[in-house]
């Protein structure tokens, strides 16, 4: 799928995740996402970042201007060297946190997305994708 | 450090958040309301959001401390002004804010936090 635009920013510090939120809104302008749209995708982001710094250590995350026949979108990457998560399922489950969140966080960010996945293995890092399409 | 600034307004304090929060700011806006609430014996705490482009489950559990810990100290906490793309992302993440009252706007969330002074007076006479 051709991409239009990539960016690259590192989450280390909880400015960090203020900075995820804003370079996500510019991108969600730029591939003509609605407001709806706009707030639920960089409210995923934010929810995202947050895990990656608490649970994962910090880590990278990769913006995606993406355009396919018919739809455009954004599209992001978070990726960290942390733990990793040994029950994908339950940690997918609202409510479930290993730290002192409120659980919502990766079940949330799947619900405000059109498209989700997770790759994660016990001391081998997470790696999360999540798109959201132009209606 | 930057702080939030929380204005006096009658009974009740006004705090309008126009910044993005960060978690030590979060914090200190925690303890400074506290602190304000004791100070000053106000009955009500109004958070405006209006400024907000979003509300995470961070600021969504902020929101839901501050009004934990104000209805221990007699104070009322009302938010106000949410933008409705934040109200209905709020509830696909699954926050339903059910420890915090809300109202459309301040004038609307002080008129809701004196509707309840006037209850508390006349118990009083009683």
């Amino acid at each position: 799928m051709p991409t239009t635009r990539t960016d690259r920013l590192e989450i280390r510090s909880s400015d960090d995740v203020v900075k995820v939120r804003q370079q996500t809104r510019v991108l969600a302008v730029e591939a003509g996402l609605s407001l709806v749209d706009q707030t639920k995708i960089i409210t995923a982001a934010s929810e995202l970042a947050r895990n990656t710094l608490d649970y994962g250590g910090g880590g990278e995350l990769r913006l995606e201007v993406v355009e396919d026949v018919g739809r455009r979108g954004l599209r992001l990457t978070f990726e960290d060297r942390g733990p990793g998560i040994a029950d994908i399922q339950q940690a997918m489950k609202d409510g479930f946190t290993s730290g002192s969140g409120l659980g919502l966080g990766l079940g949330g960010a799947k619900r405000l997305s059109n498209e989700f996945s997770i790759q994660s293995k016990p001391g081998a890092g997470t790696k999360i994708t999540i798109g959201r399409w132009k209606a | 450090m930057d702080r939030i600034p929380i204005l006096k307004l009658g009974d009740a304090l006004l705090v309008t958040i126009q910044v993005d929060m960060h978690d030590r700011l979060a914090t200190a806006l925690e303890e400074d309301l506290t602190t304000k609430i004791v100070d000053f014996g106000a009955k009500g705490v109004l958070i405006d959001i209006s400024a907000l482009e979003i509300v995470d489950s961070f600021i969504g559990r902020m929101l839901d401390n501050i009004a934990a810990v104000s209805r221990i100290l007699d104070a009322d906490t009302v938010v106000v002004g949410m933008r409705p793309a934040v109200a209905i992302t709020l509830v696909e993440l699954g926050l339903s804010l059910s420890g915090v009252k809300t109202a459309l706007n301040v004038e609307r969330g002080m008129a809701l936090i004196k509707s309840r002074l006037e209850e508390f007076d006349a118990d009083d006479e009683d």
